[in-house]
């Protein structure tokens, strides 16, 4: 553990490594997202998205400006929004279930004005 | 001489007061004080006329006098409409016999319309014609003319339509009203033509003789016709709208549906003879720069008053007989002033005309009037309906002769002097036309000792209630009018009345003379053999024309062809299509552009599914390409 | 503070009055009162502006003021009158004045009708005294959107489909006037929008005709211009009278006064190049709404189609080019406004009694409702061109104004024009013969009232001013020309 850690901090690890890391879970999150049926698997997938931009964030800040804080300031800010985000979604998707009975994305249209045609 | 303009403002505040007052007042009020209005206009006209033919003539020449003249509207440049008072001798000659005709007429309606509802307005609507044609004469300039010409256009319409709730009289006013109109349209196209090349609208320089004026026309051609010569011809459309020449004359006849005094004072003496007054203001104008024009003026003139006498032949309602009458005898006036030339012996033809308008006037006045005390007796316009009147009508009967003799030129009556002057005139300038014109007074004669014979001679009809002769209102109106009618001929007029304003006495031509004698006589004594007694002679005439009389006897079907004209190409040819393209071409172009949108819309609308994933791939899409544009352009 | 914001004041005074009040006596007291205010205003700003001159005050705009509004953009609450203006904004109060009268008992909601109605008022009124392009945008757009409302709520017959039609086509005409206005702000260094500081300055051709074009064409649809005159027959036969009085009466002058304003005035050699086109639109105009107003059997739409003849003649006469035309077509806004006025408040009053607008089915309405009838028929007179009433004068010196210019398509339009009195004065004379002449078609029209004292004041005062500009044309011509002279020479080539 300790040499992991040792060599994180002095560089051997390269950079991109985090950020190949960082960049499958972006786009696994976005092919989450386009695929999943299910709102809950959608919302983890908009997860793993936030998470991968944190990665991001902590990483840019301890390779480029090292003398800074921002990045992982912003990386917790992302985690507690997130959080937030996800409570109001999970409570979003319970009511949808209550209505619909389901938490398919497909069937959430209820937005979208109904076929008509309009008398000019 | 400003008191003149009391002559104009008198009648207008008569209008302005019977037509406020309107039902508040009583009907003898109403009559009373229109009647008292017009004394006074006619004693200031009377005494206007004595006061200019005694003091105006400088030198052997009557001058014109404006005593009045205020730039009503004035124009950027130098044109500028003016309103003034023009005293001239034909001018001052036209207040006498408007005021006189206008006068007569007041009087007569008292008796005449007592008892119409509408009493007051009647009174006021004579106020405001009366006012409208005096200003008309007075008019120092075209503009004003214009002006006081649509308003006599209005009173006329107002006039006729008086008896609102006959459809008839609606018609026919309307009828008059659109068909004036449209000459006017030519006289205001010929006024702004002429505007444009003299920049002025003045009488006075118009007629000054100065070539300058007319300068920036000369050369100037269209069609073949120098621009001038379109001006003026224009401008004649315009009076010949208002005096009936054919083709215009439609209105003329229908107008008969006003009231009967308003027949005799619109329709007989004043108005219409409104278009030969405008001639003969632009004669020096027509007769020295568009002479052509003159002698089409002539043509027409004649055109029309054979055309007319033919048709009056063939009437058998007495009031369409004395209106085709009158179309008739206003183309001689026409034929004497387009014959005329400028001045002296070569100006006889003018000062014929404007003789035959004041005798004219007169006499048709007197036989409308006549035909009004018949009608109030009758209860009727048609002839079949009368005959054997001269027993019960005696004044009415007298006058009414003195009137048919008159209108036949016979000898010493004043309709003699005058036509003999417009027929020596056209004898002067062509012996043809001379032929045609004594034809056309042989006519005349026919025509009128017709309608005289039927009225008062004839089979007596069985009438319900015996006819009476007419209250003193309406018979001293009469016999005042036969009393002109009868001496108006020996005023010499030469000396007052001519082109140039200089005196003038004309040899009389005894053959002319003694032969239009003849020629009457010879009319005369034919009606009286065909409808003296009641024979079958008539109808076998009619019969044996056929063909010609029934053309005759429907006006040459010329208010059919009209009828079709404004029907078939001016409502179903231009309005209701074009009604048609604004509502659906137009319109339907505006609301096809809300349609397209509206589809266009819909369309759209198909992208938008609702479907949070579909959104996210376009997004993703959208953004990648981006990312690839931004990286590799 | 400028004092000519008074009027825009009062409008917006009465709407907050109107707010209070809780029965119908104390709304027509407000109106009456409101409206009354503004026409004396009206006169009391003819008169100072009248001593004003005569005192040798030679400024182009008199009782100018400019309050700065939003520095960054130069845009100004400007005001101030010239003699135009000043008749612009008397003629206004006059409708005002009698359109209020007119609805005295109008059915429903008369609270939020007379709120809506002061609205507009002050829009109309703002516009004919701002001098700043884009506070005259600003008050154009004002009197705009209140029209949905009172032709939407108010009107009857298809008043959805008119109401939206009008406004949107209104709104098209303002999205093209603010584009010009744009341009001509930008193109002229964005400096100013003060349009007597913008008159002196030039902007380069083609930029000048693209935005002539816009502008003109923007105005024209708000002037009713053809082929852009499509929402005035809809609109007009919607709305409830006082608002048909209001929309042809200032509206349809609120456009062209604009076009002379801003499009003319500001882009001369846009205009001498395309004056052409919209010479043989607005002819064609003249003649063309007048046919089409003979085939209509609905009164409002034979009236609503002479507005686009009438029209048509200002626009014709605005692209001569020279003093007198000009001076006529502004004799022709003011005629045209009072004369279409007075007709549609007869047609309004017929129409609340018989409750049929189509000329067939009335007929001899004289005899029951004389009143009425005199009006109707002076109104007819005066609309044909009448001499004695503003018509005539108007359109004289339109035609005499025309045919002195020495282009020959100008002079052959004129004559074209001209045949538009024959045609004008065929349905005018058709429509009082079927409606006041004649034979009665329904017996029960014989028990109809009169005019009311209300509908009695308003016919007075509409009259008395047709016949004022009818017999004295020369003052208004002289108040006209008063504003024109530091104008036309820009204009004259």
């Amino acid at each position: 553990m300790g040499s992991i850690l040792e060599n994180f901090t002095s560089g051997i690890i390269p950079m991109e490594a985090y950020i190949f890391v960082s960049f499958i879970m972006f786009f696994s999150g976005i092919y989450g997202f386009l695929s999943r049926k299910s709102l809950l698997m959608v919302l983890i997938s908009i997860e793993l998205i936030l998470n991968s931009a944190d990665i991001n964030f902590a990483v840019f800040n301890r390779y480029l400006y090292p003398e800074h804080f921002e990045g992982f300031f912003f990386a917790m800010f992302t985690i507690a929004i997130s959080a937030c985000e996800t409570a109001v979604a999970i409570a979003i998707v319970i009511n949808i279930y209550r209505n619909l009975n389901n938490v398919e994305v497909d069937s959430l249209d209820e937005l979208k004005e109904p076929e008509a045609s309009d008398e000019k | 001489m400003q008191y003149t303009l009391l002559i104009l403002l008198l009648p207008l505040l008569s209008f302005v007061v019977l037509g406020l007052m309107d039902t508040k007042w009583k009907a003898r009020v109403a009559g009373s004080v229109g009647t008292l209005v017009l004394s006074v206009v006619a004693a200031l006209s009377y005494y206007t006329a004595w006061a200019y033919f005694s003091t105006a003539n400088v030198g052997g020449i009557y001058q014109k006098i404006v005593p009045l003249q205020t730039v009503w509207m004035q124009f950027s440049g130098q044109l500028h409409i003016d309103l003034g008072i023009l005293l001239d001798p034909i001018s001052v000659m036209m207040l006498v016999v408007i005021s006189t005709v206008s006068l007569m007429v007041h009087i007569y309606s008292l008796a005449y319309m007592k008892g119409e509802k509408g009493f007051e307005r009647y009174y006021a609507f004579l106020s405001l014609f009366t006012f409208s044609m005096l200003g008309l004469v007075v008019a120092t300039n075209i503009f004003q003319m214009y002006i006081f010409w649509e308003l006599v256009g209005v009173s006329s319409y107002l006039l006729i339509g008086f008896y609102y709730t006959k459809p008839e009289a609606v018609a026919a006013s309307k009828k008059a009203f659109i068909v004036t109109r449209f000459a006017d349209l030519g006289f205001l196209i010929g006024i702004l033509i002429l505007s444009f090349y003299t920049q002025t609208f003045d009488f006075g320089v118009l007629n000054s003789g100065n070539a300058g004026i007319f300068a920036s026309a000369s050369g100037v051609t269209f069609m073949g016709a120098s621009v001038l010569s379109w001006a003026m011809a224009l401008i004649f459309i315009g009076g010949a709208g208002k005096s009936a020449m054919f083709p215009l004359h439609i209105w003329l006849p229908d107008a008969m549906e006003g009231p009967t005094p308003v027949s005799a004072l619109i329709h007989a003496a004043t108005m219409v003879v409104a278009g030969v007054y405008l001639v003969a203001r632009l004669f020096p104008v027509y007769v020295t720069y568009t002479p052509d024009v003159l002698h089409g003026i002539a043509y027409v003139g004649a055109f029309t008053s054979l055309f007319a006498a033919v048709i009056a032949c063939t009437q058998t309602d007495i009031k369409r007989v004395l209106a085709f009458s009158t179309i008739s005898q206003i183309g001689y006036m026409m034929v004497g002033l387009g014959v005329s030339g400028y001045g002296g012996h070569e100006g006889t033809g003018y000062m014929a005309s404007m003789f035959h308008l004041f005798t004219h006037a007169m006499f048709k006045a007197l036989l409308f009037l006549g035909a009004g005390s018949v009608i109030h007796a009758v209860h009727s316009n048609e002839m079949q309906k009368m005959g054997g009147l001269r027993k019960y009508m005696p004044v009415t009967h007298l006058v009414f002769l003195i009137g048919c003799l008159a209108i036949a030129g016979i000898f010493p009556l004043s309709g003699f002097f005058s036509k003999d002057e417009i027929l020596a005139a056209t004898y002067m300038y062509s012996t043809g036309l001379g032929i045609g014109m004594s034809f056309i007074a042989g006519l005349t004669a026919f025509y009128m000792f017709r309608l005289y014979f039927n009225i008062f001679w004839g089979k007596e009809n069985s009438y319900e209630h015996s006819p009476h002769e007419s209250p003193l209102a309406m018979t001293i109106p009469l016999v005042v009018l036969a009393f002109f009618s009868f001496f108006g001929g020996l005023i010499p007029f030469g000396k007052f009345v001519t082109s140039d304003g200089a005196a003038y006495t004309g040899e009389t031509n005894y053959v002319l003379a003694i032969v239009s004698v003849l020629i009457g006589i010879t009319g005369i004594l034919l009606a009286a053999a065909m409808y003296r007694k009641k024979t079958m002679l008539p109808d076998r005439v009619s019969q044996s024309l056929g063909f010609i009389y029934q053309l005759a006897r429907n006006k040459f079907y010329v208010d059919e062809l009209y009828l079709f004209i404004t029907k078939n190409v001016f409502f179903k040819g231009m309005a209701s299509p074009v009604s048609w393209y604004d509502r659906h071409v137009v319109n339907g172009s505006v609301n096809g552009l809300a349609v397209v949108t509206q589809w266009v819309s819909v369309k759209i609308k198909g992208i938008q599914t609702g479907k949070v994933q579909q959104y996210a791939w376009v997004f993703l899409l959208g953004t990648l390409l981006m990312a690839f544009l931004i990286l590799f352009l | 503070m400028s004092p000519l914001l008074i009027f825009v004041l009062i409008p917006l005074l009465m709407m907050i009055a109107l707010f209070f009040t809780n029965n119908r006596k104390q709304v027509n007291l407000i109106s009456l009162s409101g409206s009354l205010l503004l026409l004396l205003s009206a006169i009391a700003l003819v008169v100072l502006f009248w001593r004003e001159r005569t005192a040798g005050n030679t400024a182009q705009m008199l009782f100018a003021a400019d309050t700065v509004w939003y520095r960054e953009f130069n845009i100004h609450i400007a005001t101030g009158v010239d003699g135009i203006s000043v008749l612009m904004v008397l003629l206004s109060a006059i409708i005002v004045f009698t359109a209020s009268l007119v609805s005295w008992r109008i059915e429903s909601m008369p609270k939020e009708f007379y709120t809506w109605f002061s609205f507009l008022a002050a829009g109309a009124f703002g516009f004919f005294i701002s001098i700043d392009l884009f506070t005259m945008f600003f008050f154009l757009e004002m009197s705009v959107v209140p029209k949905f409302l009172l032709i939407g709520v108010w009107g009857s017959g298809r008043k959805d489909y008119s109401a939206m039609k009008l406004v949107l086509m209104l709104m098209g005409g303002s999205v093209l006037v603010l584009t010009g206005i744009l341009g001509i702000y930008y193109l002229t260094g964005a400096e100013t929008l003060n349009i007597v500081e913008l008159a002196h300055k030039n902007i380069e051709q083609p930029a000048q005709s693209i935005l002539f074009a816009l502008l003109f064409t923007g105005f024209g649809i708000i002037g009713a211009l053809f082929p852009f005159h499509v929402w005035v027959p809809d609109g007009h036969s919607s709305a409830p009278t006082s608002v048909s009085m209001f929309l042809s009466g200032i509206s349809m002058k609120l456009g062209a006064y604009g076009a002379f304003r801003v499009a003319i005035c500001l882009l001369p050699e846009g205009a001498h190049q395309l004056a052409w086109i919209f010479l043989i639109l607005s002819g064609f105009s003249v003649v063309y709404g007048a046919f089409a107003a003979l085939g209509q059997s609905d009164l409002k739409y034979i009236n609503a189609y002479a507005s686009i003849s009438h029209c048509g003649l200002m626009f014709f006469a605005f692209l001569i080019f020279n003093e007198t035309a000009l001076t006529g077509a502004f004799l022709q806004m003011i005629s045209h406004g009072l004369i279409t006025a007075l007709f549609f408040a007869c047609i309004g009053m017929i129409y609340s009694r018989t409750h049929t607008r189509l000329v067939s089915e009335m007929g001899g309405l004289m005899k029951v409702m004389p009143f009425i009838g005199v009006g109707f028929i002076i109104a007819g007179l005066a609309s044909l061109g009448l001499p004695g009433f503003s018509g005539f004068v108007a359109e004289m010196t339109i035609f005499i104004g025309a045919f002195q210019n020495s282009g020959e398509l100008q002079r052959w339009f004129t004559i074209f024009a001209t045949a538009s009195i024959v045609i004008t004065a065929v349905y005018i004379l058709r429509v009082v013969g079927k409606v006041l002449y004649g034979k009665q078609e329904h017996q029960a029209y014989d028990s109809l009232a009169d005019a009311y004292w209300w509908e009695r004041v308003t016919m007075i005062t509409l009259i008395a001013a047709v016949v004022l500009v009818g017999t004295m044309p020369s003052w208004f011509s002289n108040m006209i020309q008063d504003g024109l002279a530091p104008l036309v020479a820009g204009l004259v080539k």
